[in-house]
């Protein structure tokens, strides 16, 4: 009996000392394996004399579960010790730069010709589009620019040698939209369009975006409201506007629009940011639209200016430059 | 148009300040441009006059002059000015007076003698950029008068940028008819009475230019002064209006072309010889002008005499009949010409003129007379004079175009989305000049000959709504019906998804001009294949741009230069083709890349970009399409002669030509200089787009099995070959073919390679068995050795 208490005790010492999960194992089968030593001494119960069995079996059920616990709580430590070590090891250097970087990005002109775009399909409208190489009539004629008319000089125009152009404007989309098309009609028409003019403001190659609706009782107030509600789309943020009376042949009233900016110095002043108007009769006509019926009325602004104020940008070469350290800004 | 503040409101009563003219201009649709202020900082600045001017004892370049200011006593004023001279009236600057510029004036020693003030020149004085010597004024200024209050000052020049449709207000009558409208204001226009002839000398004018000139009103004044001073109120305002004063005859000339917006000419008269004919310019005919410059004519408008040309009608007389300090005679000219008989005439000869400039806009046909009578009468009050009687000169039942417009109170409110009064209306319209009759629905409004830019309803609509201001249009939203959302066109691959792939596949998109020049496009052999502009700006924007290609690549190179060595770029944008092309537009994707086929980074080997990395980019466009079972073929036949001939493809689906891609022909990098191998890819977008809506197959409900095969074939057979081959003789059961290894090298023949390859086997109405699967390689394989020869990699 002494030396099994003495066996026992020296087994909960060697629990406590196990240093790995293999060495515990090995333990609780030496102790409680088939052939282990407490297995043994139960199954000895049966030869001894009932008067002491009874004591020695309870002995023995208190040393089993003793060394039951004894054996799950050193597991229980040498597990969370063996999942710390292998997390250790696992570990990498997660500042390491991702494998498989990229570095595109889209062109900040385009983009925002988009984003234009997007606000006003929004609202309804459909996009369009027409050639670059346009003909006379549908870039000056059918837009009330008669021949000799003094706006046309404000056109420096680019021409071919069988008399077409290049469009100096997206205006004549207006004309191709509403021909073979009845009100009501809402249309926006993205491009590139082309004056015959180079210096650090003038890009002899530059993007319009051109918006036309027309239908029943549509009015001068529709068209303030609606580009209230574009800029403020645009830019995240309602302005100051002012809508100044000007000249376009193609529209009457016109106008232009100013809005309120801060620039960066935190000087605030009225910017010129697109050109406006109740669409013309004669050019209701010319698309084929009965100007005694409908009204409508038009607008046009220049892609680049609404780049480079919604960017801060302020030279327009740099959106024509393509370097990529310029690029690579937009993402 | 550059006017003073003082001559408009001498012109038109109003209460509004300068701030407020100037916004209320701007706003009303006369863009102010620039307003100067003239006359801050001359208090203490008075007339002085030089009563004698000796040496300075000290200083070669000085002068020391009494002047007297009006005081008691002469001042001593030491000044370095070269025209200071006894007898000379010149602004002099006092003890005390703070000059533009922070300029205190003090009294002080110059080199040892005492100054007592500055004489001043009119720069000076921010009067005028003239700095060239002491500002002269006229002989009769008063001595010691402030100088502000003789020159009428303070005053302000205001520039307009005016529209081309308000030709009207290049003279001050028409601007005032605007202000008055604005502020309420009464004008007080300019008296054009007749003047009565006291001689009879007339000089005959023969309109033969039909409608070009059909209006010329000339009259000849004899025994003028002119050598007279301008008067100063004269001068200051040109001045003002940014025109220099010259001699009293020209002066004359230019004022009444400013204040009523006529332009006119004088003749001397003893230049000119025998009748005077509105003509067309002979072939060759030849002028010289009064800037001195010699014109070869070819049927511009003139006004000859006896003799020829002695003006291009409406831009600029002749230096042989101009007027002089000599002259005693003048031949006044006071003509309509028609906008088109003079639009371009002037910028044919790079010529600028006041004339030109108006007459090219159009001017109130009914000016002539009324122009010439207040001439007369301005240059016989300077320059003496008598004059003959006015001759008026018509082409035969000709009268000036006066709409008649029918305005309706309806319109004016549905075009404007606003409701307006009547008697707004009412006051507006004939603060303009219009005349109205009240008429049941609306007004019948007669417009004055000076607005010929009104001619139809909606030009009064703008008028009325400038006028009482846009401001007070409410804002509102349409309520106009929807339009009907677009027909269903085929689908297309939405743009936006296009150039994201591109940007995520470390493209960067750059827009190029689509103006090209010759130099760029010849090392493409796409000079012959490209369009040229008649009138191009430069010969680097000579011809449209046949393909995206060169453009990119230049900014590629361009990039290059400053020091990226891998430049990866794309653009979306039109190509442009010469007739009998059709379309003559193309709309495009291209893209181009050099470099290494990753960014330099630690966790990736760096290699070289090569044709496949760009086709996996290629491919990941193409995939967008989500054509189902779609096989797009790399024809490696009739490339573009721009590319590597072993390394490109043109890009078909089924025998439609998508695009080609590819690395550039090496003679073409060499021509280009750049050294290092790069790839392109352009594609017609509308096909690139074409899309269909992608109709889902059942998901197999039974497990499928794979096997691997690597078989060796000959260098010359392509993988599309034995794919096709593998295909076909597997059948319906391959589901999918997956080629992950492609080996040359140690245990395979010279000229040979091996494919590596997965098959993917999937029955639908069963589970595949072993057997199945055997039956199904081995068919494959027997296919492939007999078209191949090729066998097992062993």
């Amino acid at each position: 009996m002494d030396s099994l208490a003495e066996r026992i005790n020296a087994a909960r010492g060697a629990i406590a000392a196990a240093t790995d999960l293999q060495a515990l194992e090995s333990l609780r089968v030496s102790l409680l394996g088939k052939n282990g030593l407490l297995t043994l001494a139960l199954k000895e119960l049966g030869a001894l004399p009932p008067e002491v069995r009874k004591q020695r079996g309870a002995e023995l059920n208190v040393f089993k579960a003793e060394l039951g616990d004894a054996l799950a709580a050193r597991r229980s430590v040498l597990d969370t010790a063996a999942t710390q070590t292998r997390l250790a090891r696992e570990a990498v250097d997660v500042s390491l730069p991702g494998r498989g970087a990229m570095q595109g990005s889209l062109h900040p002109v385009v983009e925002t010709e988009a984003r234009i775009c997007d606000i006003f399909e929004r609202m309804g409208y459909q996009r369009a589009e027409g050639p670059e190489i346009e003909d006379d009539w549908h870039n000056f004629e059918a837009l009330n620019f008669p021949p000799q008319h003094p706006a046309r000089a404000m056109h420096d125009t680019f021409y071919f040698a069988g008399g077409e152009l290049l469009r100096t404007h997206t205006s004549p989309v207006q004309i191709r939209a509403m021909q073979g098309r009845q009100p009501p009609l809402r249309i926006i028409a993205p491009g590139r369009v082309y004056r015959s003019d180079s210096d650090q403001t003038h890009s002899p190659m530059f993007h319009q975006v051109e918006g036309l609706m027309v239908g029943e009782g549509v009015s001068f107030a529709d068209l303030k409201g609606t580009l209230e509600a574009f800029v403020a789309a645009f830019f995240g943020r309602s302005f100051a506007m002012r809508f100044r009376p000007s000249y376009f042949p193609f529209t009457e009233p016109s106008a232009e629009v100013d809005i309120r900016w801060d620039d960066a110095a935190g000087n605030s002043r009225w910017l010129e940011v697109l050109g406006c108007g109740m669409v013309h009769p004669r050019v209701l006509e010319n698309g084929g639209i009965d100007p005694e019926r409908y009204t409508g009325f038009a607008f046009g602004l220049g892609v680049e200016r609404f780049a480079m104020l919604h960017y801060g940008v302020d030279d327009l070469r740099a959106f024509f430059d393509n370097d990529v350290r310029f690029l690579a800004q937009f993402g | 148009m550059k006017f003073s503040e003082r001559w408009l409101r001498a012109l038109v009563g109003i209460a509004a300040d300068r701030d407020a003219l100037v916004e209320g201009l701007t706003m009303a649709g006369l863009e102010v441009e620039a307003v100067t202020a003239l006359g801050a900082g001359l208090d203490h600045v008075v007339v002085g006059a030089i009563i004698e001017c000796t040496p300075h004892p000290n200083a070669e370049r000085l002068r020391v002059c009494r002047v007297d200011a009006g005081l008691a006593a002469p001042l001593q004023i030491v000044c370095g000015a070269a025209n200071a001279r006894a007898g000379l009236k010149a602004p002099l600057a006092l003890e005390g007076a703070l000059l533009p510029g922070a300029v205190a004036i003090r009294a002080a020693d110059l080199r040892g003698v005492r100054s007592q003030g500055m004489l001043c020149s009119a720069r000076e004085l921010a009067l005028d950029s003239d700095a060239s010597g002491l500002m002269e004024l006229p002989e009769d200024a008063p001595p010691g008068q402030a100088l502000a209050e003789y020159l009428g000052l303070p005053d302000a020049s205001i520039e307009l940028k005016l529209t081309p449709n308000r030709a009207d207000c290049f003279g001050m009558v028409g601007l005032a008819h605007d202000v008055a409208a604005l502020f309420g204001g009464v004008t007080r226009l300019p008296d054009c009475a007749a003047v009565p002839a006291r001689t009879a000398r007339v000089r005959t004018v023969q309109l033969q230019a039909g409608d070009a000139c059909p209006r010329y009103c000339g009259r000849v004044i004899e025994d003028l002064d002119a050598q007279a001073p301008t008067p100063l109120w004269m001068a200051e305002r040109l001045r003002r209006a940014g025109l220099r004063p010259l001699s009293a005859i020209v002066d004359v000339g230019n004022y009444v072309m400013l204040e009523l917006g006529q332009p006119l000419h004088a003749f001397d008269d003893a230049r000119l010889h025998g009748e005077i004919a509105v003509r067309a310019a002979r072939a060759g005919e030849r002028l010289r002008l009064l800037d001195g410059s010699e014109v070869e004519l070819d049927g511009q408008l003139v006004i000859s005499d006896a003799r020829g040309a002695q003006a291009l009608a409406g831009v600029m007389g002749g230096a042989d009949s101009a007027v002089s300090t000599d002259t005693r005679t003048v031949f006044l000219e006071s003509a309509h010409f028609a906008p088109a008989a003079i639009m371009g005439v002037a910028r044919r000869f790079g010529l600028h003129s006041d004339a030109a400039h108006r007459f090219e806009r159009g001017v109130d046909p009914e000016l002539p007379a009324r122009a010439l009578e207040r001439a007369t009468a301005l240059l016989l009050a300077v320059c003496g004079g008598c004059p003959g009687p006015l001759q008026r000169s018509e082409l035969p039942g000709w009268s000036a175009p006066r709409a008649s417009i029918r305005l309706r109170r309806a319109r004016l409110q549905r075009v404007l989305g606003l409701a307006i009064d009547d008697s707004e209306v009412e006051r507006i319209l004939l603060a303009l000049d219009i005349k109205l009759a009240r008429e049941a629905d609306g007004w019948l409004a007669l417009v004055p000959t000076r607005r010929f830019d009104l001619a139809r309803e909606e030009d009064l609509i703008e008028e009325v709504a400038r006028i009482h201001g846009y401001a007070r249009v409410p804002s509102s939203l349409p309520s106009a019906a929807m339009p009907a959302p677009p027909e269903a066109a085929r689908a297309h691959v939405p743009l936006r998804r296009l150039r994201a792939a591109l940007a995520a596949r470390d493209y960067r998109e750059a827009v190029t001009l689509s103006l090209v020049g010759d130099a760029l496009l010849a090392p493409w052999h796409m000079l012959e294949t490209s369009l040229p502009l008649a009138n191009p700006l430069s010969a680097e924007l000579a011809r449209m741009r046949p393909s995206l290609l060169p453009g990119l690549l230049a900014a590629l190179r361009a990039n290059r230069n400053r020091q990226q060595s891998r430049v990866r770029l794309f653009e979306i944008g039109r190509s442009f083709h010469p007739l009998p092309a059709v379309p003559r537009e193309v709309e495009r994707l291209a893209l181009v890349a050099c470099g290494t086929a990753a960014l330099e980074q630690w966790g990736l080997p760096a290699r070289a970009l090569d044709f496949h990395d760009v086709k996996g980019d290629v491919e990941a466009l193409l995939a967008l399409r989500g054509i189902a079972g779609e096989r797009l073929r790399y024809a490696p036949d009739n490339l573009p002669t721009w590319l590597h001939p072993g390394r490109g493809a043109r890009v078909l689906a089924g025998t439609q030509e998508l695009g080609v891609i590819g690395a550039l022909h090496p003679l073409l990098e060499q021509a280009l200089g750049l050294e290092v191998d790069v790839y392109v890819a352009e594609f017609d977008l509308d096909r690139l787009r074409e899309q269909t809506v992608p109709k889902p197959t059942a998901l197999p409900r039974f497990p499928g099995v794979r096997r691997d095969l690597a078989i060796v074939v000959a260098e010359a057979v392509t993988w599309a070959q034995v794919e096709a081959q593998t295909r076909a003789a597997a059948g319906k059961v391959l589901s999918e073919l997956r080629l992950f290894d492609v080996y040359r090298g140690a245990g395979l023949d010279p000229g040979h390679k091996s494919y590596a390859m997965g098959l993917i086997l999937q029955e639908h109405s069963r589970t595949l068995t072993d057997t199945d699967a055997d039956a199904c390689v081995s068919r494959v394989l027997q296919a492939l050795a007999q078209a191949f020869a090729a066998r097992i990699r062993g």
